[in-house]
């Protein structure tokens, strides 16, 4: 028996099985491995908060770091109120816990579409995040007898994603900061990652007064203790560094306020 | 790929490392090298030679894909139908390529991060797609495999070859899988700490890869007089 390969049955036939195939191996491959890359991803994730407080850890001790500096995880909703918190062990697969809140996730499904809506509104967005379901997440950290609070920020560079971890004290000093991109261009945005950027950031203040913050100016342009030099070439990575710590920080402010005020 | 090569392989039976099969791996390392003579894949070539450790992790993925395309097509070449064969190939090259990402970040999460998109980019690396369609349609699984291997090594030692010139000059160090970057130059060389020396910044753009490749092509065409064209 002949089969014609050029007919329409066939044709369909073959591609069928060849979907139902490469699928179920893809999902398999997937599944199986979805455990280390987890794993994997909240390493990854302690590295990058203790690398705010001027930790340097490696995914072997990672965690080990991770729970001496890290003494809380809190939660807080769009107005600032606390909504959870936790000191156990870390479990990357505890829905509750605070260390689970994908803020990246969050961020393209929700915060980006509120700030376009708002259109450099900050009074507009600041409205939109507080009425949301949103969570964000806070890491209380104690470093030689210091609080430091270590604040996720994500926003977009000019290509793609952008974010980091800024680490606060508790007068509002900035104690250090990371960032990191997924597609920034090399040698110009993609700059935001390395040390001599977030070296400026050390020591500087972030300006409860207001308007803004927080500011990173444009190449060249003189800089005050609220506000570091951008990079030069990667102005649209550097205005969504600047946009990411406005809109982020300004929802932890006010948490921190509240804590000020309860401690008085 | 000459047409009386491939015929001969066909239907002659072979032994494992006889003159065709020998052949298949040693003509794409220099006299039909996919990125030097074919001028396939140089994309890749541009990207992904700013250091050596991710030229080689980039030449071990490309090795995969390749080997896993070209015998897989070849072992179904009798039952791809011929309308939507560039279909099956794209699709069984993208999964392959997922395999590898996924891999890549479940064991080597971190330099799974430094080649990022790359990986993805293998999809699109032309040599594979040829190879596919030239010689794994046309040829039993035996042969595609050595020919997989012989085009997966002439585009990783080009890449190689790149990748440790724009290191050296550009960086002055070389990185290996699992070394970290290793900086050979005594620090006081540099104009910053009073030496003379000052690593050259072009060869880390990419302009430079491409014309690393130029002056690697011109070289072989002065050796081997048969590649230049006629005009």
């Amino acid at each position: 028996m002949a089969i014609n390969k050029n007919s329409t049955a066939y044709t369909f036939a073959f591609s069928i099985v060849m979907v139902i195939v490469v699928g179920t191996s893809l999902a398999y491959t997937s599944l199986s491995l979805k455990g280390r890359q987890d794993a994997n991803a909240a390493d990854k994730k302690m590295m990058d908060i203790l690398g705010a407080i001027g930790e340097l850890a490696d995914r072997g001790n990672a965690s080990v770091l991770f729970t001496e500096y890290v003494v809380e995880r809190i939660s807080i909703d769009g107005s600032g109120r606390q909504i959870a918190s936790a000191n156990s062990v870390v479990d990357p697969k505890d829905k509750e816990d605070p260390f689970s809140i994908e803020v990246k996730k969050d961020y393209r499904a929700k915060i980006k579409s509120a700030v376009k809506k708002a259109d450099g509104d900050a009074q507009a967005l600041e409205e939109a995040l507080a009425s949301s379901t949103l969570e964000f997440p806070l890491y209380r950290c104690l470093k030689n007898d210091t609080t430091i609070y270590v604040v996720p920020v994500v926003g977009s560079g000019l290509w793609g994603p952008i974010w980091g971890y800024i680490a606060l004290e508790e007068d509002m000093t900035v104690y250090g900061a990371t960032f990191d991109h997924k597609t920034e261009t090399p040698g110009l945005g993609a700059e935001i990652r390395e040390g001599f950027f977030t070296e400026k950031f050390k020591g500087k203040k972030l300006n409860t007064a207001g308007p803004l913050l927080f500011s990173i100016l444009k190449g060249g342009a003189l800089t005050d203790e609220y506000s570091v030099d951008g990079i030069t070439g990667g102005t649209i990575t550097s205005k969504g560094v600047d946009e990411m710590m406005n809109r982020t920080l300004a929802v932890y402010l006010r948490y921190f306020e509240s804590q000020i005020r309860s401690q008085k | 790929m000459s047409s009386e090569n491939t015929s001969a392989v066909m239907t002659k039976k072979t032994s494992l490392f006889s003159k065709q099969n020998r052949r298949l791996l040693s003509d794409p390392l220099d006299d039909s090298n996919p990125i030097t003579v074919q001028v396939l894949g140089i994309c890749s070539a541009l990207a992904i030679t700013v250091q050596v450790q991710q030229a080689v992790i980039m030449s071990l993925a490309v090795l995969f894909v390749m080997i896993g395309g070209n015998v897989i097509i070849s072992l179904l070449r009798n039952m791809i139908p011929d309308r939507i064969r560039i279909i099956v190939q794209l699709v069984i090259v993208a999964s392959l390529v997922i395999i590898v990402d996924q891999v890549l970040k479940a064991f080597q999460p971190d330099i799974s991060e430094k080649l990022s998109v790359f990986v993805g980019l293998i999809i699109t690396n032309c040599i594979i797609m040829g190879r596919l369609e030239a010689f794994a349609l046309a040829n039993k699984p035996g042969p595609s495999f050595f020919d997989a291997i012989g085009n997966a090594m002439g585009y990783a030692w080009i890449l190689l070859a790149v990748s440790v010139v724009r290191e050296v000059f550009g960086s002055g160090a070389i990185s290996l899988p699992g070394m970290g970057q290793v900086k050979f130059l005594p620090t006081n060389w540099f104009i910053s700490e009073g030496g003379l020396y000052e690593n050259n910044n072009l060869m880390i753009l990419p302009p430079m890869a491409l014309i690393t490749v130029g002056i690697i092509i011109w070289v072989q065409r002065s050796r081997n007089q048969t590649l230049i064209e006629e005009n």
